[in-house]
C-alpha cells in the first residue's frame, strides 16, 4: 500500500511457521497500518488460522519475528483483538451477552473478581457500539448466529485494541448479517484507526472495504491489492496449475483451484463467491 | 436404625419412613453428620455448577467408582475410609484428566475405568471381615457413622476445594465456555484442566463417605442442573446451586432422623424434586422469559408493527 512515516501496527520479519515437517510459510514480510484493512485468502490447510494464532502467541514461529505496535507478541496482550467463526454454545450455559463482552475484559485474571470492581460501564459501551446492547441480558446460547458475533465483536473490541483479528466471522451467517459484522469492522478501523486481519475464504462480502490482500497457497503467498493478486495470471503462477477468475457485477469468482494435497476433502474446483 | 426395633411388628411401611418421636434427642446425636452434610451440600452445590458447564456428570461418576475402590481397600488395610477414598477419587481424576482432554476419549476412559474400579471395590469388600454396615454404606451413604476426626478432614478438604475454585474462578469459566478464545486471551487453559479435576476428586472423596458412591451425582450434579434451568446469571448459578444442594442433604438427613431407612433416599428424592421443579420453571422462561428480557429499545419495529 502507500508508505506512511507512522510505525505499523502489525510487522512480520521474514516469519515462517513449520507444521510437523511441513512448511505452511516462510519468508513472510508483512506491514499492517493502522486503519488498514487486510484480508488473508487462501485454500483450506494454507496457513491462514496458523498466521492468526502466531499473532495472537500461540503458536511459535520457525524463524523470524512478530511484532504488534512495536513490540514482541505476547499471549492475551489488551492491544489485540480475535474474533472467531460463529459456533453453537449450549443455551443453558450461564453466560449472558454481557458476561460474554466481559470476560473479554477480566475473564483471564485470577479470583472471582469483586462485583464493585466490575468495568460494567466499559462493558455497556462496547455493546452499544455494535448494537447489541438490546440483548445485553439475554444467554449467549439462545441468541441467532449473526446476534452471537455481534456480542463477540463487542467481546474483541472491549479493551480498545490497535489491532483486529478475525477468524472467518463470517462463516454460517447470513448475508445480512455478514453486512452488518463486515460494516462494524469497517466503522471501527475508520473511526479508532484499528488495524485489521480479516482470514476469510469469501473475498466478495469483505471486497468494498479490502486494502490489501496477501493470498497463502502452496508455501508461498502474495501480497498486495485485489486487483493485483486477484488475476487469472497471479493466482496461477501461485498453484502453478492454470486458474481462472472472473469479475461478474462487482463480485470475483474463482475457478480451478487445485485439490490439496493436505486436505483431500477439499472440492476441486473452489468458488471464491458465496 | 433404632426405630426399625421398635416399629417392627405389624408397623406399616409409612411409619418406617416418617416417624417424628424424640425427635429433639435424635438431633443431638446426628449433629456432626448435619455439620458433615451441611459442608457437603455447599461444596457439591458449588463443584457443580463447573461440573455442568464442563459437561463432566459422567465422570464424576466415574470418579465416584473409583474412590469407592479406594475406600474398600482401605477398610480392609486398615488405614481409615478417609485416606482410602481420597486416593481412589484424586488417582481417578488424574487419569482422567490427563489422558481425556477431548469429550469423546474422556467417556471412553471413564467407561474402561469405572467398572474396573467398581469390581476392585467388590473384591475388597468381600475380603472385608469387619461390620457389614460399612461396606453397604460406602455405596449407598452412612451420614450417621461420622465422627470428629473425619468432620475435621472434611471441613478440611472442603475449605480446600472452595478456596481452589475461588481462585481459579474467573479463568475457569472463560475456560469452560470459550476454550480457545480463552487461550489467545492468556488463560492456561492446559493448566486449569487437571487443577479442576483434582478439587473434584477431593470434592467427591467428600461425597462418597457421606451419601455413598452411587448417589455423588445427587449432590455433585443435580443442584447446578437445575439451577441453571431457572437463570442464566453466572453468580445466581452457583449461589442456588449450593443453596440447592444444601437443602437436599440436611433436608434429607433432618426426614431421615424419623424414619428406619438410610438418608441417601430423602437426598436423592429432594434433589430430584428440587430440579422437576426447576424445569417447569425453565420451560416457562424458555417461552415467555428470555424474549421479554430484551430491551423494549430492541424492537421498535416489531412493537410498531404489533401496534
Amino acid at each position: 500500500m502507500t508508505s506512511t512515516s507512522s510505525a505499523p501496527v502489525l510487522q512480520l520479519r521474514d516469519a515462517a511457521v513449520v507444521h510437523g515437517d511441513r512448511t505452511l510459510w516462510s519468508g513472510l514480510d508483512l506491514d499492517v497500518q493502522a486503519g488498514e484493512f487486510l484480508a488473508v485468502l487462501g485454500a483450506n490447510g494454507s496457513g491462514k488460522t496458523t498466521l492468526l494464532k502466531s499473532i495472537l502467541g500461540l503458536q511459535r514461529l520457525r524463524s523470524g519475528s512478530v511484532t504488534v505496535a512495536g513490540r514482541p507478541v505476547r499471549r492475551g496482550s489488551n492491544r489485540m483483538g480475535y474474533v472467531q467463526q460463529q459456533r453453537r454454545l449450549d443455551p443453558l450455559m450461564p453466560v449472558r451477552a454481557k458476561d460474554v463482552v466481559r470476560q473479554g475484559l477480566d475473564g483471564h485474571r485470577f479470583g472471582v473478581g469483586l462485583p464493585w470492581r466490575v468495568r460494567w460501564d466499559r462493558v455497556e459501551q462496547a455493546l452499544a457500539e455494535v448494537g447489541a446492547s438490546p440483548y445485553a441480558e439475554v444467554p449467549f446460547g439462545v441468541l441467532s448466529g449473526g446476534e452471537q458475533q455481534r456480542v463477540r465483536m463487542a467481546q474483541a473490541l472491549v479493551t480498545d485494541p490497535e489491532l483486529l483479528l478475525c477468524d472467518e466471522p463470517l462463516l454460517s451467517l447470513d448475508l445480512n448479517s455478514q453486512r452488518t459484522i463486515t460494516g462494524l469492522v469497517d466503522r471501527r478501523r475508520r473511526e479508532h484507526g484499528t488495524a485489521v486481519v480479516f482470514v476469510t475464504h469469501e473475498i466478495n462480502p469483505v471486497l468494498p472495504y479490502v486494502d490489501r490482500v496477501l493470498y497463502l497457497a502452496g508455501g508461498r503467498f502474495r501480497i498486495g491489492s485485489v486487483d493485483e493478486v486477484l488475476t487469472s495470471g497471479t493466482l496461477s503462477e501461485l498453484y502453478g496449475a492454470p486458474i481462472e477468475v472472473v469479475r461478474s457485477g462487482g463480485r470475483i469468482l474463482v475457478a480451478g483451484i487445485p485439490e490439496s494435497t493436505q486436505s483431500p476433502h477439499h472440492p476441486a474446483a473452489e468458488e471464491l463467491a458465496s | 436404625m433404632i426405630h426399625l426395633l421398635e416399629s417392627s411388628v405389624g408397623s406399616d411401611v409409612w411409619r418406617q419412613i416418617f416417624d417424628f418421636a424424640n425427635y429433639g434427642e435424635l438431633l443431638d446425636l446426628v449433629r456432626n453428620s448435619l455439620i458433615a452434610g451441611a459442608v457437603l451440600g455447599l461444596v457439591g452445590g458449588l463443584v457443580s455448577t463447573f461440573v455442568m458447564m464442563r459437561d463432566l456428570p459422567f465422570a464424576v461418576h466415574g470418579v465416584s467408582e473409583l474412590s469407592f475402590a479406594g475406600a474398600a481397600a482401605a477398610l480392609i488395610l486398615g488405614v481409615g475410609v478417609v485416606v482410602g477414598a481420597m486416593t481412589g477419587s484424586i488417582l481417578a481424576a488424574l487419569v482422567i484428566g490427563a489422558l481425556g482432554s477431548r469429550a469423546r476419549d474422556r467417556n471412553s476412559i471413564i467407561g474402561v475405568l469405572m467398572p474396573f474400579g467398581l469390581g476392585l471395590g467388590v473384591l475388597f469388600l468381600s475380603l472385608y471381615k469387619g461390620r457389614s454396615a460399612n461396606k453397604f454404606g460406602l455405596l449407598t451413604g452412612q451420614i450417621v457413622a461420622i465422627d470428629t476426626p473425619q468432620l475435621r478432614w472434611l471441613i478440611i478438604t472442603a475449605v480446600v476445594v472452595v478456596a481452589g475454585l475461588l481462585v481459579i474462578w474467573r479463568p475457569l469459566t472463560f475456560a469452560s465456555t470459550d476454550p480457545e478464545l480463552a487461550a489467545a486471551r492468556g488463560v492456561p487453559v492446559g493448566l486449569l484442566s487437571p487443577i479442576f479435576m483434582l478439587l473434584l476428586g477431593l470434592a467427591v472423596a467428600i461425597s462418597v463417605q457421606i451419601i455413598g458412591a452411587l448417589l455423588v451425582l445427587s449432590v455433585i450434579c443435580t443442584p447446578a442442573a437445575a439451577a441453571m434451568r431457572v437463570t442464566a446469571s453466572p453468580r445466581k448459578v452457583p449461589l442456588l446451586s449450593m443453596t440447592f444442594g444444601f437443602v437436599s442433604v440436611v433436608g434429607g438427613i433432618l426426614l431421615a432422623l424419623g424414619s428406619s431407612v438410610p438418608i441417601s433416599p430423602y437426598v436423592t428424592t429432594i434433589s430430584f424434586l428440587i430440579y422437576l421443579v426447576c424445569r417447569v420453571i425453565g420451560a416457562w422462561r424458555t417461552s415467555h422469559g428470555w424474549s421479554r428480557s430484551r430491551r423494549s429499545t430492541a424492537q421498535p419495529a416489531a412493537a410498531a408493527a404489533g401496534g
